[in-house]
């Protein structure tokens, strides 16, 4: 029953399908291997809007990267370079 | 044996600028009595906090990094606990990824200037 309705329907312009770009986890492309939580400018990438760490999906970092730029953001907010809450970082 | 780390303290922007030198010399003391070994200093002077620590939002940044038996971590920490004019402080073991950025940033530091 379901798909008769499906093609009953027109499209005006066909659905486009979001092509799916492949993530990269940025720090193996580039070669880093160490964040360092003094740089705030760089840590702010991975921050959202308020401040919050962004997830993995988002960013497309492999764990072990994910796990040193939490620790690295967590530092930085120890030293107030990082707001722990705010409303318009960037 | 000689571990690497690095001690990063904000002192209250309320010191003049004698009393900051000599808090800072204090700790520099405190690690060359205590075997360590200083490998580098830096300091980022008046920075503003990105929120208010002990209702100051300004503070005197200064960095250390140094080479000291595990042991004396215990002894700085103590140090910076007892001591009001030290707001806030981190001490930091450096891995060998740590060590080669670091030396790096000082290669650039140094250019920049």
């Amino acid at each position: 029953m379901a798909n008769q309705v499906n093609n009953e329907i027109r499209y005006l312009n066909p659905p486009t399908v979001e092509v799916k770009k492949k993530k990269y986890c940025r720090f193996k492309k580039a070669g880093i291997k160490y964040v360092d939580y003094k740089d705030a400018e760089f840590l702010k990438r991975f921050l959202n809007e308020q401040g919050k760490i962004l997830p993995r999906r988002l960013t497309g970092t492999s764990l072990k990267f994910q796990k040193k730029v939490s620790q690295a953001v967590k530092r930085a907010r120890h030293l107030a370079l990082l707001p722990y809450v705010t409303d318009l970082l960037k | 044996m000689l571990k690497q780390y690095e001690t990063v303290f904000i002192a209250t922007p309320v010191l003049s600028e004698t009393q900051m030198k000599e808090a800072v010399a204090k700790y520099l003391d405190l690690i060359k009595d205590n075997g360590g070994e200083v490998v580098y200093e830096q300091d980022w002077g008046l920075r503003k906090l990105a929120y208010p620590i002990q209702k100051k939002t300004t503070g005197f940044y200064h960095l250390i990094e140094f080479k000291a038996n595990p042991e004396f971590i215990k002894t700085l920490e103590i140090q910076y606990r007892r001591d009001e004019r030290i707001i806030r402080f981190l001490t930091f073991a450096m891995d060998k990824h740590a060590v080669a950025y670091a030396e790096k940033r000082r290669a650039n530091q140094a250019e920049q200037k």
